[in-house]
């Protein structure tokens, strides 16, 4: 950095000449702004670990809740998310590289690495999209609360539901009739409404359709079931494992029991499958402020890149616009590492 | 009035190609590092389980990581390293103190209402 203040008189320097700081007003204005924008960011966060230390539920683990990949079904704990932290670091890369190629006057190199990092954060949007979509549709199985009155996350692969045989005739449907259309939210619908017979054994139980007929279910077999407590009952207590015919057994017994809503499925702001009510409302509130700082990122992105190819810059000498833009982003990757440890990883 | 006495800071940045290589070198090298140290932590949240004894050793060790990846990207990717001594003081020094105060009184005070729960 070069320093102009040898050419100076030394009375004058803070007449208006020269910078304390030796930088423009507007990068000096977008530093205060994201110190300002960061504390909001450490608000939501404390808040997150005051909520989560005052809580006596137990609350929800990262590599549990976040295990999915799209097309690849689950078992893959973090990889996802880490998946979302490496797209946002190398966008802050092909970013910082834009603001190099500015401090050399290579118009091509800034449209370059700025269409780069432009794509990048359309890849985290998506991303996001994704996982909140997966997060509010949850698992097939639910969170359950046994007859104990214990809560239980469930794990394992669900056996796909074939058909309902219709056995007594409602206001649609005639006996006889064979249903098999939109089956898994039927058969969920009826879980959390409750609309079960109330036959003593589970193999008898037969589910109310939305017209009032009834019907008996086809259903492939449940693999790898385990169910994985999370708030105590009168048997079974916190951090307990139970998995086989037990679990089965369990399970069927209070999801079909015909009481509503002894399963929760997936998540919105007044519950969710995973923890605790705070923990869907600080998912939502968290990533989604970070997401819109994204998407305000990306947009920003996109007017500055349009400057540059217009020569804007160029011609006024110096890409400063660009670098401070490139200083937004790079907040917004900031951010995300630590949403990312102390959300998921913590 | 055009006035010929202002210095143009925004200038200063500008550097010569040779200095660029040199910069898009550190660039690479910090990427690396910061993957490297993403890849490290899902690791170990993947493989080691919060039931575990050594998990509160694991908890900091993330804390530790999580403040390397955020020294790295404040100092070369947000440039602050390069800047005046002063303009970084006035960034880090308040924010730090504030959010250090924050925390503290926080979870101190979330322990302290959780700690009524059990024994009301």
């Amino acid at each position: 950095m070069a320093s102009h203040s040898a050419e100076l008189d030394k009375e004058t320097l803070w007449g208006g000449k020269e910078s304390p700081f030796q930088t423009s007003y507007g990068k000096l204005m977008m530093w205060f702004f994201l110190v300002s924008d960061a504390l909001s960011f450490s608000g939501l966060l404390v808040a997150y670990g005051f909520t989560r230390h005052d809580t006596m539920e137990a609350w929800p683990i990262g590599e549990e809740t976040f295990n999915s990949l799209p097309f690849l079904g689950h078992g893959y704990p973090l990889i996802y998310v880490a998946l979302m932290t490496f797209i946002l670091i190398v966008s802050s890369v092909t970013m910082v590289l834009a603001v190099e190629a500015g401090h050399r006057m290579d118009k091509k190199g800034v449209v370059k690495w700025m269409i780069a990092t432009i794509i990048g954060g359309f890849f985290f949007l998506g991303s996001q999209a994704w996982e909140w979509s997966h997060f509010i549709h949850g698992s097939e199985f639910g969170k359950v609360e046994l007859a104990d009155g214990s809560q239980a996350i469930v794990k394992g692969h669900f056996g796909e539901i074939e058909s309902f045989t219709v056995v007594q005739a409602g206001t649609h449907y005639k006996e006889g009739d064979v249903i098999k259309e939109d089956l898994m939210h039927t058969f969920q619908h009826a879980i959390e409404e409750g609309n079960f017979t109330n036959d003593e054994l589970l193999k008898d139980k037969k589910i109310i359709l939305h017209d009032g007929s009834i019907a008996t279910m086809k259903k492939k077999k449940d693999e790898h079931l385990k169910l994985i407590i999370k708030k105590d009952g009168k048997i079974h207590k916190v951090g307990a494992e139970i998995d086989g015919k037990k679990a089965e057994d369990l399970y069927y017994t209070a999801a079909l029991s015909g009481t509503p809503d002894r399963v929760v499925y997936g998540a919105n702001l007044n519950k969710n499958e995973y923890g605790p009510q705070q923990y869907g409302q600080f998912f939502f509130f968290i990533t989604g402020f970070h997401g819109f700082h994204v998407f305000s990122g990306v947009l920003i992105n996109i007017l500055i890149l349009i400057g540059v190819m217009r020569g804007v810059y160029h011609k006024r000498g110096h890409y400063e616009m660009v670098e401070k833009t490139g200083l937004y982003w790079h907040f917004v990757d900031l951010v995300w590492v630590f949403v990312f440890t102390f959300f998921y990883l913590i | 009035m055009e006035r010929d006495d202002l210095i143009e800071y925004s200038l200063h940045g500008h550097h010569s190609e040779d200095e660029g290589k040199l910069i898009r070198k550190k660039i690479w090298k910090v990427t690396i590092l910061l993957t490297l140290v993403t890849i490290i932590e899902v690791a170990l949240g993947a493989y080691i389980k919060q039931s575990s004894d050594i998990w509160p050793l694991i908890k900091w060790t993330f804390v530790v990581l999580t403040l390397l990846k955020a020294g790295y990207i404040v100092m070369v990717f947000m440039h602050l390293g390069d800047e005046r001594k002063w303009l970084r003081n006035v960034i880090l020094i308040p924010y730090t103190l504030f959010i250090l105060y924050l925390i503290f009184i926080a979870l101190w005070e979330a322990l302290a209402i959780g700690d009524a729960w059990m024994t009301a």
